[in-house]
Parts: structure tokens; sequence; C-alpha cells
């Protein structure tokens, strides 16, 4: 436990019945939640080794309602914490006791589909595997697929920039975002964009995307929709060094390939998974590709035989394309239950760091001396095309200390990251997770000027005040 | 008025940091070959990235390279091209449009956020760059993004900059992700459409699982007939089968269809990019609108009945470049109703100063937006001091 929250205002805590009784003129009773049993429900996220209780919970069911909440709260100096599903692995949605819990969730119905311009509006908190089973029936879906996409919100998707393990091709959210209506602190409504591309002024939309929830909450979101590739499926190779592995993407991307996704998996990993999943994986490989490719039977056949081609010089030990429809899926099973599976032989905390392909060896090499360092295990499951490491770090929480140490050990990975020339985090956020590690990719400099065009948006640092940027040394404006 | 060149990054901080000091109003620029677009600035002195040149990466393996902001694109676009790989969104060039004749450099694709008819499916110049420093108007060097493709770190200030016309900060080094070029690129033509009918073929292109790269209508004048161009672009054996699937999912349509390809393709994409398909005179006005793709042909039915107008579609519809007279308003007003009325938003690309100085050259925004446009200016450059006004007045 090793993140320090702010220390709450007194001042505000002392208010909070006067608070809840403002709020409660503000939305329907079954809208505010106060007690104690039914706010435990929101004290932390996908980061459950944090927890805190907020002051209030309130679920508002429209943008006036929102406007009305953030209004109030401007008013009376009340800190909000915005919240989609509550699944950021990174604390981006963990409450602090003097800020209120403003949830989109109930906000979740389709406004209108157009087909022919490709585009959706949303209440922002639908989830996202709901967005592509409301255009399914056409043959379209959302793009972006985070691992979590059955229960996390567009909301929470925007305020992450979410990415997934198909953005190779599709990009991440902000390439599939084309407009917001966005609620500012003040109560006021914004709309950015909206059914075209670009924007005529700065690029708000950009901007919002990505901001974890300190710029505004979004309410509605125009995106993308695509038409689905007539078919996909997915090629195992197994690798008897990390380095083969490394080299052969390398060379699928040299020869013009750009492959729907390529995912990786070490040993641990490989073993982790298939024990969970039988999804027909290699044992006895150092580290494992997924290849997956679109299009028609035929584009497949050939685009797989060049693939196959490609990886031979590299003397892959196993190389098996899906031959059905329950083998892709059985192959993807195993890849998107990576977290779920790990989380049933230990506990674990999953970094997110990028690094650049070419570093691969030597940092997952790396990887593994920091983790024995601990006298911890690590598995890794990655994307492999650009770089988007998520190395486990297992520890037993009943073991007192353990988890301290793969804070640390989590803390070392990160470093590596940035040293090698990546980032700290490529699509899960900074939250709390990663605040006080702002330091070691940008100088003072550069957190200044993002912080002064936070300021911009919310001068008073009232929304989810104690994520992205170290406590110490904020600036307004 | 003095032009500085900076050697480098420092120096350039150096420059700005005394320019804010003395409250020295300067206009930015790479090799000046689109300064007559924007509003018309009055500065005091000028920065031009014009000797910070040089790609300080390339990592064909990674699908990544670095720039000075001065580098040409043309050097950027053949070292990509020796590997294999290009600029997926395309940049257009407007020399041929603004009668300009030097090399524009890779900075500007970045600060004006400068795409092609790529941009349908591959993004935007923004959608592509994936890190950047820039000096910000208090001199400070700044960073944001870096060299690897997947990163949320931190507040998208990388997007802030893509587009902001220099007025946010002077741009010393871009990075972008980049594809493969692909192996063969064929285009599907079908003649004879009505603008209505064309875009709604457009549509259901781009609405087809066969990965439409480009989406362009020229419609029919004088002894040319209209010609509707869907792009394929991929291998070989990949191209032919959606060549085919195409043409029968657009059979409906009727008229006659044929391919094109090779350098005959090339050029009319290229006339397509830089808008050279508007051949009717250097002296008129000329307007980029972003509307919603199936309002396409609704939008130029409307100004067509207000305007001597000449067009053309890109992005599905989406994209339409205007020609106009450049008489009063150069049709200012008439575009500006019908974006109002449709959605999307009008540019004045081309028109001489004195229009650029009476009309609005962007979209005008709301209140609401212009009070956070004109924050996160101060936030930047709190002395208003780089290319002010080049965007609206007082940002």
């Amino acid at each position: 436990m090793t993140i320090a929250f702010p220390k709450p205002d007194e001042a505000v805590l002392a208010r909070r019945a006067e608070i809840i009784e403002g709020l409660g003129r503000l939305v329907a009773p079954e809208a505010l939640i106060v007690s104690e049993d039914e706010r435990r429900a929101f004290e932390t996220d996908g980061l459950t080794a944090y927890r805190q209780m907020p002051l209030a919970v309130v679920l508002p069911s429209s943008t006036e309602e929102v406007s009305a909440v953030l209004r109030f709260c401007h008013e009376h100096g009340v800190k909000v914490v915005p919240r989609g599903a509550g699944t950021s692995l990174c604390g981006g949605a963990i409450p602090q006791p003097d800020a209120i819990v403003l949830g989109v969730a109930k906000m979740n119905r389709v406004l209108d589909i157009d087909f022919e311009g490709r585009t959706a509006r949303v209440q922002s908190g639908i989830t996202n595997l709901g967005i592509s089973q409301a255009v399914a029936h056409e043959g379209f879906f959302y793009a972006p697929d985070p691992s979590s996409q059955l229960a996390c919100t567009i909301a929470g998707n925007i305020a992450m920039n979410s990415g997934g393990a198909h953005c190779l091709k599709y990009g991440v959210t902000t390439n599939n975002l084309l407009g917001v209506t966005m609620v500012m602190l003040d109560g006021t409504v914004v709309e950015i964009g909206g059914t075209h591309l670009d924007s005529p002024g700065y690029d708000l939309l950009g901007l919002i995307c990505g901001s974890e929830g300190q710029l505004g909450v979004v309410t509605e979101a125009v995106v993308r929709i695509l038409r689905a590739a007539e078919g996909a499926r997915p090629a195992l190779f197994g690798f008897e060094s990390v380095e083969s592995a490394g080299a052969c993407v390398a060379a699928i991307i040299g020869a013009g390939i750009i492959p729907v996704a390529l995912e990786y998996m070490d040993k641990p990993a490989i073993q982790i998974c298939e024990a969970f999943a039988h999804a027909g994986y290699p044992l006895d490989v150092e580290a494992m590709l997924i290849v997956e490719v679109e299009g028609s039977d035929q584009e497949i056949d050939d685009m797989l035989r060049r693939i196959v081609a490609i990886a031979e010089p590299f003397r892959p030990k196993t190389m098996k394309v899906s031959q059905s429809e329950a083998e892709s899926a059985a192959i993807w099973k195993g890849r998107k239950s990576a977290f779920g599976a790990t989380g049933r032989v230990a506990d674990y905390i999953c970094m997110d760091g990028t690094i650049p392909t070419g570093q691969l060896p030597y940092v997952l090499k790396r990887i593994d001396e920091i983790a024995k360092s601990y006298g911890l295990g690590v598995a890794n499951v990655f994307h492999a095309g650009d770089g988007n490491l998520h190395p486990l770090v297992m520890f037993n929480t009943n073991v007192p200390g353990e988890m301290e140490k793969a804070e640390k050990a989590g803390e070392d990975i990160l470093r590596l990251c940035v040293e090698v020339g990546g980032c700290l985090t490529g699509e899960h956020g900074v939250g709390v997770e990663k605040r006080d590690l702002m330091p070691c990719q940008f100088t003072d400099v550069d957190l200044a000027q993002q912080m002064r065009v936070r300021g911009v948006f919310d001068p008073r640092w009232l929304l989810n005040p104690a994520k992205v940027f170290p406590l110490e040394g904020r600036l307004a404006a | 008025m003095t032009t500085h060149l900076p050697r480098d990054e420092q120096d350039a901080s150096a420059i700005i940091r005394d320019a804010s000091e003395k409250g020295i109003l300067l206009s930015l620029s790479g090799q000046s070959t689109k300064a007559d677009m924007g509003r018309p600035n009055q500065t005091d002195a000028s920065i031009s990235s014009g000797a910070m040149t040089g790609i300080t990466l390339y990592e064909p393996a990674e699908m990544v390279i670095s720039a000075r902001s001065g580098t040409p694109v043309s050097e950027v676009i053949r070292t990509l091209a020796e590997k294999g790989q290009e600029l997926p969104f395309e940049p257009m060039d407007y020399r041929p449009l603004l009668g300009t004749r030097a090399e524009p450099t890779i900075g500007a694709v970045a600060a004006m956020n400068i795409s092609g008819p790529r941009r349908i499916m591959a993004g935007a110049a923004r959608d592509s760059l994936i890190g950047v420093r820039f000096v910000n108007g208090r001199g400070e060097v700044v960073k944001s993004g870096g060299r690897v493709m997947k990163n949320v770190t931190g507040l998208d200030l990388v997007k802030l900059m893509a587009g902001s016309w220099g007025t946010l900060g002077f741009l010393t080094e871009v990075t972008f992700k980049v594809l493969p070029r692909q192996e063969r690129m064929a285009t599907l033509v079908l003649r004879g459409l009505k603008d209505a009918q064309a875009v709604e073929a457009l549509s259901q292109a781009l609405g087809s699982p066969f990965d439409v790269t480009g989406a362009a209508h020229i419609p029919a004048r004088d002894r040319q007939g209209a010609s509707t161009l869907i792009r394929l672009e991929g291998f070989s054996v990949s191209v032919d089968y959606r060549l085919g699937e195409l043409r029968r999912l657009l059979k409906r349509f009727g008229g006659s269809t044929d391919i094109l390809e090779g350098r005959g393709a090339e050029a009319v994409w290229q006339s397509l990019r830089d808008a050279t398909v508007l051949t009717d005179g250097a002296d008129r006005a000329i307007w980029r609108i972003s509307a919603p793709p199936t309002k396409g042909a609704e939008f130029t039915k409307r100004i067509a009945q207000s305007l001597d107008a000449q067009w053309f579609y890109d992005w599905g519809g989406g994209l339409i470049w205007v020609s106009t007279p450049v008489d009063d308003d150069a049709g200012a007003s008439a575009l500006r109703d019908t974006t109002r009325e449709l959605g999307g938003h009008a540019t004045l690309v081309r028109a001489p100063a004195e229009t650029r100085s009476a009309v609005d050259v962007f979209e005008p925004q709301n209140e609401t937006l212009m009070t956070l446009t004109k924050g996160i200016k101060a936030s930047f450059d709190p002395a208003g001091i780089l290319n002010p006004g080049r965007m609206y007045a007082g940002v």
C-alpha cells in the first residue's frame, strides 16, 4: 500500500449532510446513494488493493442532471470522481472520502445509428460491447476492444483512450471518436465534433480523449462504426526463443503485412492460459505469437500462406492455423482470459508500459530479472505489433510485504520501459497507480504545460483530483 | 522584418523567450509555401524551422519515423519509400493551389493536420502523429507523446498541437507512425452518376467489408462526364477479389464501370488529394468543407442556389472542395448557413488577403468553445506572441 491519497478536506466532510440534502434536490431519490452498505460497491475499481469510501454516489439519468450536479459541486467546492463501470486497472475511478462519485452507468441508451454515414450516437454509460451488439445485425461493429469490453463503458474508454487487441489495424478510442457532449464543472454543456471528420479549431476531442475525467464528464458520444470483415482466422506460432519471436514480428511487418492482431505470450503466460482455456497452446515453447488476419476465405488463405513462409526461417516449433470457428474461439479465449486465468493461480498486478518493439528481447530479460530480484514470478502477455506490454507480476497477498514488493517490481518495470524509449502506460491510463512515476517520463516543464491546460477546464482541481499528476507542485492555469 | 532561423531547439527556445519578454509578435513558418493561408496577421518578426532539418530516427520494423520540423516532406516520403513504407494519411500538397514552389516541411503537416484521400480509412495526420517536441510561448521546450504508437500517459498535447497552426508552439521535432506501402492499388470507376447517387454508391462501398482507401466523386462538367472513384489497396489477389465484389455490390447504380491502375490512377488520386481537380481559374476562392458524408450532395445542392460554385467530393461525400467567385464574402455566408443547418465546418483555403481579413477563415465557434480556445491559447502562450490571430481574432 504505497500510494498516498490526499488528506480529506475536513470542512467538506463536516458538511456531508448538507451536501447530500442539496444533491437530493437535483436527482431522483433512487439516483442518490448515501448508506454505507450501498456506497461500499463504489469504494474501488479494477485496482482493488485500494479502497476509499466516497461521500455519496450520484447516478444521474440525463445530461441535464449531470449538469445540475456538477454546478452544485462547483458552487459548494465539492470534489467529483467520475465513474463508468469501475473497471479501471490503474485506479482511475477510485473515490476519495471528501468527493462524490458521479456515475454515468444509468445513461446507457443508443440514441441514433446511421449505417450509411457509419456513425452511432450513444449515451456514455453504454458498454463497449453494447455498441457493437446494437449494430451487429447489419454486420457492423465498434472497433476498439479492451479485454473488459463486456463491462466497461464508452465513458471510461474515452476517459482512458482505451485500446484493445485489434488496434494495430483499427486504432484506439481517439481514432474512432467523432464527437462528444461534455459537461464542464460549472455545469456548462459543450458539444464537440459531430458526425463529420476533424475539427475546425483546436482538437478538443483529441484532448478530452484520455484526460481521465479531469476536464469534464462526457454524457454522450458519437463513434465511428465499421463494417466487419467477412471473416477472421488466427494462427499460432511457438518459438524456442524470445529473440526468434521478436524477429518474426519484425519480418511480418517488414513484408508489408499488418495483421489485425499480433499477440505475444511468454512461457508462464502460455501455461497459465492453457490450463484455464484448453486452447491447444504449445507448452514446450518459450514464446508464442497469435497472428490474426481478416477477409474472405481466399484472402485469409493467401495471407496466412505468406505469414507461414515468413515465419519458417525463424524455426517455429509449432505452427498451427485455426481450422474452425471453435478453434479460433479457443485461441482467443486463452488470450482474452489471461488476466482472469492468472488471478486463479496468484494475486497479480498488471503493468501496461509500451516499449519500442526492437527492445523486446532485452526488456523481457530485464523484466524477468527484476521480478526474480523481488522473489516474484511474472507472466507476459502483450500486443507485439505495437510494443504494449502487460507483465503480470504475481504475488501472494497473504504473505506480508509481498504486495509492496510486487508494486516495487512494477515500478522498476515501468521505469525500464521509459528508459528504453517507451512510456508508462499504453492503454490503461495513469490513474493513481502511475501518478507518482510521471516525473520519470516527463520534465517539470512538460507536466506544468499539461496542468495549465487542465486548469483551463478545472482551475480549482475538483474533478478527479487525486489522479494523474503528482500531489506536489500542482498548477492551476 | 527580422527572420530568425534557429539552428536547434535551444536556439529556438532562446529566440522565443526573448520575444515573449519583449512582447515581439512572431510569425511561425517552415518554408512559407502556405503563408497565404489562414487569417492575415501583423507580426514584428518571423521564426522559421528552415534550418532545423534531418530525420532523427527511422525504425522500419517499428513503423516509426521522427524528423526535425524543417525537414522537407519529400525527404520523409523518399526515406520511407526506400523501405516500402509511407505516411498513411497521404498529406496533401498545397503548392499547386497556392502557386508556391519551395519545399513544404513535415512540421507544417503536423501543425496544420494535413491529410489526403486515405484519411477516410487510415485517419488524419493527427491520428498518425505520436510525438512532438515544441517550444511554447514562454520559450520552454515541451514534449508530449513519444516514439511508441500506444501511449496514454498524461494529457494528449500531441492532438492539440496538430492543427493549431503554430498558435500554441513552435514545433521542433515530430514523430509519426507509418505503414507499409501496399503491393497494388486499383480504382473502380463508375461513370455518369449524379451527385446524390454517387454519394450513395460511395456510402455503400465504405459500408462494405472491402477496405476502401479512397472514395471520391467528380461531377460532370464541360465535355467530361461524371466519375465516381473507389480505391482499393493490398495484395494483388485480395484487390482482384474485392474489385469483383464491389462491382457486384454497386451494379444497381448502372452505367459503365472500368478499372484504373498504374500511373494514370496515381495521377488522378494526386489531383484529388491536391484539389487540382478544381480547374476553373486561379482567381477564384477555394473552400474545404468537412460535412457528414451522407449530407454531401444536399450540401452542394443548397449552396448552388445562391453561388456560382464548382465542386468535387472526397471521403465518400464528407469532404467537399468548392470554388467560388472572390466577390463580396467569397460565399462565406451561404456556406456557413449550410454548415449550421447540415453540420460540419468550412475553411477558406485560398482567397486574396483582403477577403481572408474580412471573413472568418475557420468556422466560427460558439462562445463556450471560444472561451476554451482562448484559455488553451493562454496556457501555452500567455503573451500571445505566436502566430497571433492566424486562426481566430484574439487567439
